[in-house]
């Protein structure tokens, strides 16, 4: 009888493992279109408009790159975290944290020139994304807490925190009864480039793709986050201190989501409102995974699902929900998730030897590759 | 406080506990085989736009279980392909789930929003039982799907402790090099319970869009899902106890809108916190005693035969 065999691959080949994400995704895009033309829509269109929505203008283009900042920054953050088997999934929550720590700063000081609000925004929203993961971190590292459920709680909190204010004591009088806080003054909007929507986050983002990939490779520090990645009882032998890098990866993780939230409001939205983010903490753990957690990688794929939002929005006008764009996102993770696995074992078929005496049994236990 | 407000909110309190409960019994079903299923949100949101979408088509709420029921099952069974078939990461194809599920309800119930059900799970109150003072109107004025729950967990506790298939069920999640060697399938185990466990994510989510609700909202498990897998730890992976978690749940939230509803000076923002905040809370509370370590041996580890 024939039958399918797996081996462990001891060295995943590299092509494999750079191939293998694209083509999850265009599998992913596949299977949406089965499913899209399965449910009466014409999938040729959808993608089409979203194509166009996200490419074909100037606005489209810009748009993309002005989603993907968010999306690159919490990325980031959530990346940093998985590759310490930390499960941060608070971005959601720490980017609402970080706007409104950098909002706070806006209101109490709007006299200050711009060179003094917006360092003192970046603090703010770092400090209040960064100690929102660390009310997840502390009961992980000290009991051992499930993280990925008290992170997620901690969403909830956040944007109800965020939506307290706007509907109660931070309201705009002059908002028509909008939930949100008045505009920020010109100070501290965080510049753009010429004539687009595209803001210096951007290059914030880029320099802390440079900054995380140095310190993860080049440093000590990196090297012990690594090390308690691959296995915490090993690096507990080596004399690391699991607590404290837990403590300091997931502020780190949270401070880079909370800037996140300041670049929305301080360059883009120019206010906050109860919805800073249509989901960019969440999309941000697909971004992290697809781009194996490697910080160039993640850059680019947020690019790509920044096109990915904004095509969502585009559809909207044929009536299509924007919904589409997110079953897309976790349809590209199912696909990445069964790629891995082609890229970790060999199948192999087996066609074992005619019937002769004696002939060996094939399979067994324990036969070496 | 007085009488009628006291039956009043435990009354509420197992309304909105119940769709928690059948989500955790659901994700206890698959954490006793090892599998962490953490896209419980994502398979009730769908369970529930599919519940109410085959409702409205058909006007039976029945038939709109039984979609859910399936829909939620479907949905499992693309994490138990990942996770079993495919030895995937147990936490990132269970959070790639839910955000599938959100997004595969948002674009199913666009056109649902808004539309009222055209028949919904009504309440029946037992004879004799529901004559009982406090307890009857507070247990027995209910749906037909609440005493469904009622039966599911002494039921779902006799399997697991003093049945067969449940004590492989349980040494497939504790040790499955020691079941496989006893002649258990692993593999068939694993995706079974991952799969009945997901059908009950979706009876969770049916809950929601056919009785508790009765309508279609995007988001409308609103964490729900969440909460039941946070609460299947504070439970000890004991269905007993997760009957008395998600009714101590339910009351978290039925207390928060009654006290909305009488008007208070608390803004109704940190009364919706209470839930959550709930939940770390228990979270806390629980990881300080020994029940972490009742924790299924092999939680969220791929099972490979060949150990290598």
């Amino acid at each position: 009888m024939m039958g399918l065999r797996l081996e462990r691959r001891l060295d995943a080949p590299r092509a494999l493992v750079w191939t293998m994400p694209l083509l999850s995704v265009v599998l992913a895009l596949l299977a949406g279109a089965l499913f899209l033309r399965l449910t009466g829509s014409d999938p040729g269109e959808v993608y089409g408009m979203m194509l166009r929505g996200a490419f074909a203008s100037r606005y489209g283009t810009t748009e993309t790159v002005v989603k993907a900042i968010p999306l690159m920054l919490c990325g980031l953050g959530v990346g940093i975290a998985f590759r310490m088997l930390l499960w941060n999934i608070g971005a959601e929550g720490q980017l609402y944290l970080g706007a409104f720590g950098a909002t706070w700063v806006c209101m109490s000081f709007p006299g200050w020139p711009s060179y003094l609000l917006l360092p003192a925004m970046v603090t703010a929203g770092c400090l209040a994304g960064g100690l929102w993961a660390l009310l997840a971190a502390l009961p992980r590292a000290y009991l051992k807490t499930n993280e990925v459920i008290t992170t997620l709680m901690l969403n909830y909190v956040a944007i109800l925190w965020v939506s307290y204010l706007v509907h109660g004591p931070w309201r705009d009088p002059a908002g028509l009864n909008f939930p949100l806080t008045p505009p920020f003054v010109r100070s501290a909007w965080l510049p753009t480039f010429s004539g687009t929507r595209i803001h210096v986050g951007l290059i914030i983002a880029v320099v802390v793709a440079a900054l995380l990939s140095l310190v993860l490779w080049r440093t000590r520090w990196g090297y012990e986050v690594r090390v308690i990645g691959e296995s915490a009882r090993a690096a507990r032998y080596a004399g690391m201190n699991v607590e404290r890098n837990i403590l300091l990866v997931m502020f780190l993780s949270g401070a880079l989501a909370g800037l996140a939230g300041m670049c929305e409001v301080s360059g883009v939205i120019h206010r906050l409102q109860h919805q800073v983010s249509p989901g960019y903490g969440y999309s941000a753990i697909i971004v992290a995974w697809l781009g194996r957690l490697n910080p160039w990688a993640i850059l680019v794929v947020a690019v790509l699902f920044g096109a990915l939002l904004v095509g969502g929005y585009a559809v909207q006008l044929a009536g299509i929900p924007a919904a589409v764009a997110y079953m897309l996102q976790g349809a590209i993770l199912f696909f990445v998730l069964a790629g891995e696995f082609f890229t970790r074992y060999r199948v192999r078929l087996v066609i074992p030897p005619r019937k002769h005496a004696g002939a060996a049994p094939a399979g067994g236990h324990g036969g070496g590759s | 406080m007085d009488w009628l407000l006291a039956v009043s909110i435990c009354q509420a309190a197992v309304t909105a506990g119940t769709p928690i409960l059948f989500a955790a019994l659901g994700e206890i079903m698959a954490e006793r085989v090892g599998i962490l299923n953490l896209g419980v949100e994502g398979m009730m949101l769908v369970g529930a736009v599919s519940g109410f979408l085959v409702t409205v088509r058909t006007g039976s709420p029945w038939l709109g279980l039984i979609a859910s029921l399936l829909a939620g099952g479907l949905m499992a069974l693309i994490h138990a392909v990942l996770s079993v078939g495919l030895r995937a990461n147990q936490v990132v194809s269970g959070l790639a789930l839910t955000l599938f599920g959100t997004g595969l309800s948002g674009y199913l119930g666009k056109p649902l929003i808004g539309v009222p059900a055209p028949s919904t799970f009504r309440i029946i109150t037992v004879p004799l039982l529901g004559d009982i003072p406090f307890l009857g109107p507070v247990l027995f004025a209910h749906d037909y799907l609440v005493y469904i729950s009622y039966l599911l967990v002494p039921a779902l506790w006799f399997f697991l402790y003093r049945t067969r298939p449940g004590l492989h069920m349980r040494s497939v999640g504790e040790n499955p090099a020691a079941a496989d060697a006893m002649g258990i399938s692993v593999v068939g185990t694993r995706y079974l319970y991952t799969v009945v466990g997901g059908m009950l994510a979706g009876a969770g989510g049916a809950y929601l869009s056919l009785a508790y609700a009765p309508t279609w909202l995007e988001n409308m498990t609103a964490g729900r899902g969440w909460i039941a897998v946070a609460l299947v730890i504070f439970a000890g992976w004991n269905p007993l106890a997760a009957l008395g978690g998600s009714y101590l749940f339910g009351g978290v939230d039925a207390l928060g809108l009654r006290i909305q509803a009488v008007g208070t000076v608390v803004p109704s923002f940190f009364l919706s916190m209470l839930p959550y905040i709930f939940t770390i809370l228990v979270l806390l509370a629980s990881a300080r005693g020994r029940r972490r370590l009742v924790a299924p041996g092999a939680l969220g580890l791929a099972y490979d035969r060949e150990g290598h």
